[in-house]
C-alpha cells in the first residue's frame, strides 16, 4: 500500500478535530453544532459527557437526515409481507421507497408478498385543491378488488396532512365496508419530527393500535419470543430465525422484517419480547409489557460474541436447563466457522480504524463486529438517534421534550382487561435482575467507545469529509448518499444502512460473512491504483531507451 | 412469481397506480441543476425529499450527489418556509461555497403556497447572495407531470441567465434533454465533428461520470457554466431535444432572447439522429462530416446484417416520454414490433405521436400515456413479447414472463455503463443494436434444442 502507517498515525487530539470541524460554521451553525458533536470521557462503563440530539437539523447543511414518512413507511412498515402499503401522496414518497432498502421476503405457503410492489394514489393537482379522501376510499377498494389483501395500512405524504384528508375516518369506513380487511393509516406527513425517528414511533403507536393483539388463536411452539426491530436487510432476519429454530426457540414476531400480519396480530403471546434497535421499537417493547405483561430486554444479534451473548440471555430469562443447554451446543458448534473465519483475516484487520455513522442502533451494534476483527473506531454516531441511545435509558427522566417531539402523539397504555398475564413474579425478575438478566436496560453507544473519541450526531457531508481528511481512517461506514464522496478520496466505504450488495451480517454466519467484507475493502487495491506511472514519476529524465 | 398478485384480467383503475413508471417532479430538478458548473440543487421541502432524490440518482450514478434541504419541520409548514430557506441560502454560500443554488420547490412548500421569487428578492435585500453569486428557483410541485417536468422546469429557470447584447456569439445552443453524462458528451462530439459551436445546457458530462483522483471534489469540473448560460442570448439558434424534457426552455429563450428555436426528438437511433445531424448542418451551414457519414454508414450496416433478427420481434417499452417516442421509431427501423408502448409521465400527444408513428404497420399497439408497469405487465400477460425495454424495475416483469430486458432510462439499479456509454447518435445506435441483439440471440441460444443450436449465427 502506498499509504503508510506512519502516515496515518492521528496527530489531531479530538478537541483540535471538533474545533476544526466548527470552524468554517457561521456563528450560529458553529453553535448548534458544538453541542452534537461529544468528546467521549469514560471509558469504563458510564459516561459523564452529554450529547444534544433529536433536534432540528440546520436549513442549508446537507445532512444525512430522511424523513418521518421513511422512517414509518421505508423502514418500519415495508419490510412486512402481506400488509399492502398504500402511500397517500404525489408519487414521488411511494417510488423511492420500493424495492430500494434490500428487506428480503420469502412469500411462504400461502404466497402473499406485496414487497415488489409501489401503490399509490399518486395525487395530482386537483386532489390537493378539492381533498384526496375520495380517492383513497376508491384506491382501497381498487387495491381490495385486484388483490384481496387481509390488511391495507396507508401512508400520509406532507401535502395530505396541510390539506387536512382524514385518513383515519377514510381507512374505518372502508375496514367496515369491506369487512374481511384491515385498514389503518399513518399520519406520518414528512415535516413532522426531525428525522425518521418520528415516524418509527407512529408506526409503534398504530401497529399496536390496530393490529396487535387481534389473533387469539394460541400460538404453538415452546419459548415464545418477539424479535422487535428488525428489518431483514440482506436476509439479517432469515439468519437469526435459523440460529433460534436451531436452539428450539419459537419465534412469534420479527417487527417487521419478512413479517406477516398474524405474527404482529399474536404478539401479545409471546412470552420475551427481545429489542434489536432500540431507537425504533422501544415503544412496542414497553407498550407490550404494560398492556399484556411481556419483559423486554435488549439484544444484538450483530457479532458472534453479542449473538452468543443474547442466546444466554434468552436462555437465563426461562430459566429452562433444556434451552441452557442447547444454547451452549448451538453456540459451541456455530463458534467453529467463525473462528476460522476470524483467523483468517485477523493478520489483516488488526489495528486498522474505522468510522462509524449510521441509524439509531446500528452505530453501536456493528462497534461489536468491528472489534472481533481487532479494529478500532475513531469516531461514531446516530442519523437519528436519541440521548438514552447514546448515553443509556438512565438518562430517560431527564430528557426534555421540545416542541417537536411533542408534536409526536404518546400513546397511554393500559393492562389489557382480560389478557394482561405477567410473565415473571417481581421475586423472579427481581433474582434475574441479579443473576445478569437485566430487563429494560440499554447502556448506549457512548460505553463501547473509547475515551477522547468523537461521537457526533446528525453528522453532515462536511464534517464527514473534514473527518476523513484530518483523520484519514482505513475504512468509512455511513449511507448511501455517502459513499462516493467517501471512495473518492481514496477511502473504502461499506454502507451499514442496506449493506450495498451483501450480508446477511448477523448472526454466526453474517459475521464471518462481515469479516471477509471488510478483510476484501481493507485489502483492496484502491490506492495503489490511483496514480499513473507518468503521475508517480512526471519528470522526464533522459531519453527513453528502446531495448 | 414475484408479481404473483398481478392478474391477467385488465380492470378499470381511477384512483390507484401500481408500480409507476415515473416519478416526482424535484428529482428530475436535481439532475438538471447538477449540469450546471459549481451548482447546489437545494430542495425546499422536507428533508425526506432531497435525502431520497440524493439516493435515486446517487444508485443510478454510482457518483456522489450533493444537494441541500430546506429541512421543513411542522413549524415551517404553518408558517412557512421563507425563514428555513434563507438560513438555507446564508448556510450554504457560507459552507459549501457554490457558484450558484438552484432551489426546485416541492408538494409541501408548494401546497402552502411559498413564493420562491420573493424569497431569494429577501435573500438579495439581506445580502445572503454574496457578490457574483447566484440564485436560481424553479417550481416543481410533485403532484403535477413526474420527474421529465422537472427536469424540463428547472432547465427553464436556467434560462434566467440568459442575456442579449448587441453581438451575436455565432453558437447553437444544445438542451440536450433528460439524457446520461455519456449522451452529452456524444451529442457535443457530434456537434463538433459537424463544426458547429455549441453551448450545452444543462451538461452533466464531467460532473456524474468523473474519474477517481484520490480526491473529492464537491463541484466537478464539469457543467455549463454561467458565462456559457448569458451567453445563449446571444446564440443563432437553439436546439431542444425533446418536446418534454427541452421545448419549454428553448421557447422561453427564444421569447425573452428572439433566439429561434426549433424541437427535435432526442436523437435515439438511425432517423432521429439524421435528423439531428442535418438541422445541425442546416443552421450551421456546413456540410456533415465524414466521420459522421462513416458511422451512420456503419449503423446502417449493422441493422441491415442483422435484420432476419429482428424482424417482427414483438417489444413492450416503458419509459419517459421523449425516450420512447424516438426509441419506437428506432424500433420499427429495425423491423421490430413495439406492441405495448407505456409511459408514466401524462400527456395525450404522447399517445398521439406513437399511433402516427405505428399507423401503417400491420399490428396493433397498446399505448398508454400516466400508465403503469402494472398495467404494461398486464398487456404482456395477455400478448407476450420478444424484448422488453425498460429501466431497472421491468426486471421483475421479466423475469416472471421470462422476457429478455433491455435496461434503459431512469433510474438503472444494477447494471453500469449508462454513464460511460452513450445510447444517442449513430455509436449510440449501434450500441442499442448491439445489446437487443445479445439478448434477442441469448435468448435463441437458450432455448434452442441441442439439434438446433448452432455456432454460426
Amino acid at each position: 500500500m502506498a499509504t503508510s502507517t506512519a502516515s496515518k498515525k492521528v496527530q489531531w487530539t479530538p478537541t483540535d478535530v471538533k474545533a476544526e470541524l466548527l470552524k468554517k460554521y457561521p456563528p450560529k451553525v458553529a453553535r448548534k453544532r458544538a453541542k452534537q458533536i461529544m468528546i467521549n470521557e469514560a471509558a469504563d462503563g458510564g459516561s459523564s459527557s452529554q450529547i444534544t440530539e433529536n433536534v432540528r437539523t440546520i436549513p442549508g447543511i446537507i445532512t444525512m437526515r430522511g424523513c418521518t414518512y421513511a422512517g414509518c413507511n421505508g423502514v418500519l412498515m415495508g419490510p412486512t409481507r402481506d400488509i399492502v402499503n398504500l402511500v397517500h401522496g404525489p408519487i414521488g414518497c411511494g417510488f423511492y421507497a420500493w424495492l430500494t432498502r434490500r428487506n428480503q421476503t420469502d412469500a411462504g405457503p400461502d404466497g402473499e408478498n406485496y414487497i415488489p410492489y409501489c401503490i399509490s394514489t399518486d395525487m395530482q393537482e386537483q386532489d390537493i385543491i378539492f381533498g384526496g379522501e375520495k380517492k383513497l376510499a376508491l384506491a382501497i377498494q381498487e387495491i381490495y378488488d385486484i388483490m384481496h389483501p387481509k390488511s391495507i395500512a396507508v401512508f400520509s405524504t406532507c401535502p395530505v396532512g396541510l390539506i387536512g384528508d382524514d385518513v383515519h375516518a377514510v381507512a374505518k369506513s372502508m375496514t367496515e365496508k369491506l369487512g374481511d380487511c384491515n385498514v389503518f393509516a399513518f399520519s406520518c406527513e414528512g415535516y413532522k419530527g426531525v428525522s425518521q425517528s418520528a415516524g418509527h414511533h407512529i408506526a409503534n403507536n398504530q401497529v399496536y393500535r390496530h393490529v396487535i393483539g387481534e389473533n387469539d388463536e394460541p400460538v404453538k411452539g415452546e419459548y415464545k419470543v418477539n424479535l422487535l426491530g428488525e428489518y431483514n436487510i440482506g436476509g439479517d432476519a432469515f439468519e437469526i430465525d435459523r440460529i433460534l429454530e436451531k436452539c428450539g426457540i419459537t419465534l412469534t414476531l420479527t417487527f417487521s422484517g419478512n413479517a406477516t400480519y398474524d405474527q404482529f396480530a399474536t404478539a401479545h403471546q409471546a412470552d420475551l419480547s427481545m429489542v434489536m434497535c432500540h431507537r425504533s421499537v422501544n415503544y412496542i417493547a414497553d407498550m407490550l409489557e404494560t398492556s399484556f405483561g411481556i419483559p423486554w430486554i435488549k439484544v444484538n444479534f450483530i457479532g458472534a460474541n453479542s449473538t452468543a451473548k443474547s442466546l444466554r440471555k434468552i436462555a437465563a430469562y426461562f430459566e429452562d436447563q433444556k434451552l441452557i443447554d442447547r444454547v451452549e451446543e448451538v453456540i459451541c458448534e456455530e463458534m467453529l466457522d467463525v473462528e476460522t473465519a476470524a483467523r483468517d483475516v485477523r493478520g489483516r484487520t488488526e489495528g486498522k480504524t474505522a468510522m462509524l455513522f449510521v441509524g439509531g442502533s446500528r452505530a453501536h451494534h456493528y462497534i461489536e463486529l468491528f472489534n472481533e476483527l481487532g479494529m478500532k473506531i475513531l469516531s461514531s454516531g446516530y442519523e437519528f438517534g436519541h440521548r438514552d441511545d447514546y448515553e443509556g435509558r438512565q438518562v430517560l427522566p431527564t430528557l426534555k421534550v421540545d416542541a417537536d417531539s411533542r408534536n409526536i402523539e404518546e400513546i397511554e397504555v393500559e393492562p389489557d382487561e382480560k389478557r394482561y398475564k405477567p410473565r415473571k413474579s417481581e421475586e423472579q425478575l427481581a433474582a434475574l435482575e441479579k443473576s445478569g438478566v437485566k430487563f429494560k436496560e440499554y447502556e448506549g453507544l457512548a460505553p463501547d467507545m473509547e475515551e477522547n473519541t468523537l461521537i457526533i450526531d446528525d453528522l453532515n457531508q462536511y464534517e464527514a469529509e473534514k473527518l476523513v481528511e484530518l483523520m484519514k481512517p482505513d475504512l468509512f461506514c455511513a449511507g448511501i448518499k455517502e459513499k462516493f464522496s467517501i471512495m473518492k478520496m481514496g477511502v473504502p466505504m461499506k454502507m451499514l444502512h442496506n449493506y450495498d450488495s451483501g450480508g446477511p451480517y448477523a448472526g454466526f454466519k453474517g459475521a464471518a460473512n462481515f469479516y471477509y467484507e471488510i478483510d476484501r475493502l481493507l485489502s483492496s487495491n484502491v490506492r495503489e491504483n490511483l496514480k499513473a506511472p507518468w503521475q508517480e514519476n512526471p519528470e522526464l529524465t533522459g531519453a527513453y531507451v528502446w531495448e | 412469481m414475484l408479481l404473483r398478485h398481478t392478474p391477467k384480467e385488465i380492470g378499470e383503475r381511477k384512483a390507484v397506480n401500481i408500480n409507476p413508471a415515473k416519478t416526482c417532479q424535484p428529482v428530475g430538478a436535481m439532475y438538471a441543476a447538477l449540469g450546471i458548473h459549481g451548482c447546489l440543487p437545494h430542495s425546499h421541502g422536507s428533508q425526506g425529499c432531497c435525502s431520497y432524490h440524493r439516493s435515486a440518482l446517487t444508485r443510478h450514478y454510482k457518483e456522489p450527489i450533493s444537494a441541500s434541504t430546506s429541512s421543513f419541520t411542522e413549524g415551517a409548514s404553518v408558517f412557512g418556509g421563507q425563514a428555513n430557506l434563507l438560513q438555507g441560502i446564508n448556510n450554504i454560500f457560507s459552507v459549501y461555497e457554490p457558484d450558484v443554488i438552484a432551489i426546485h420547490t416541492t408538494c409541501l412548500s408548494e401546497t402552502i403556497g411559498d413564493d420562491l421569487p420573493q424569497i431569494k428578492k429577501k435573500a438579495e435585500q439581506e445580502g445572503k447572495i454574496p457578490e457574483g453569486k447566484y440564485v436560481i428557483g424553479a417550481s416543481t410541485p410533485s403532484y403535477q407531470g413526474s420527474h421529465v417536468t422537472g427536469f424540463s422546469n428547472m432547465v427553464k429557470a436556467m434560462v434566467d441567465f440568459s442575456e442579449k447584447t448587441d453581438t451575436k456569439n455565432g453558437k447553437v445552443n444544445i438542451i440536450p434533454g433528460w439524457v446520461e453524462p455519456s449522451d452529452m458528451e456524444e451529442i457535443k462530439r457530434m456537434a463538433k465533428l459537424t463544426g458547429v459551436d455549441t453551448i450545452m445546457f444543462p451538461d452533466t458530462s464531467g460532473v456524474l461520470n468523473g474519474p477517481m483522483t484520490g480526491e473529492y471534489k464537491m463541484f466537478p469540473a464539469g457543467g455549463t457554466t454561467i458565462e456559457e448560460l448569458k451567453s445563449t442570448g446571444d446564440s443563432v439558434g437553439t436546439l431542444a431535444l425533446g418536446e418534454w424534457c427541452s421545448a419549454d426552455a428553448a421557447r422561453t429563450l427564444d421569447k425573452k432572447c428572439k433566439v429561434p428555436c426549433k424541437v427535435l426528438d432526442i436523437p435515439f437511433g438511425l432517423k432521429a439522429t439524421d435528423r439531428f445531424v442535418d438541422t445541425m448542418r442546416t443552421v450551421a451551414g456546413v456540410s456533415v462530416s465524414d466521420e459522421l457519414v462513416y458511422e451512420r454508414g456503419q449503423l446502417v450496416d449493422m441493422l441491415t446484417d442483422n435484420h432476419q433478427w429482428t424482424y417482427k420481434k414483438k417489444v413492450a417499452i416503458a419509459g419517459d416520454p421523449d425516450h420512447v417516442i424516438a426509441m419506437v421509431e428506432f424500433l420499427l427501423t429495425l423491423g421490430m414490433e413495439p406492441v405495448h408502448v407505456v409511459t408514466g409521465t401524462p400527456g395525450k400527444k404522447f399517445e398521439k405521436r406513437i399511433k402516427e408513428l405505428t399507423k401503417d404497420k400491420d399490428f396493433e399497439v397498446n399505448v398508454k400515456a400516466r400508465g403503469d408497469l402494472f398495467l404494461l405487465h398486464q398487456w404482456i400477460k395477455n400478448e407476450p413479447v420478444d424484448l422488453l425495454i425498460c429501466n431497472t424495475y421491468g426486471k421483475y416483469i421479466a423475469r416472471d414472463e421470462d422476457v429478455p430486458l433491455l435496461r434503459w432510462g431512469f433510474p438503472i439499479l444494477d447494471r453500469q455503463g449508462h454513464q460511460y456509454f452513450p445510447t444517442v447518435g449513430y455509436k449510440g445506435g449501434l450500441r442499442l443494436l448491439e445489446k437487443i441483439l445479445g439478448l434477442l440471440l441469448d435468448r435463441k441460444d437458450r432455448d434452442s434444442s441441442e439439434t438446433k443450436f448452432e455456432l454460426v449465427l
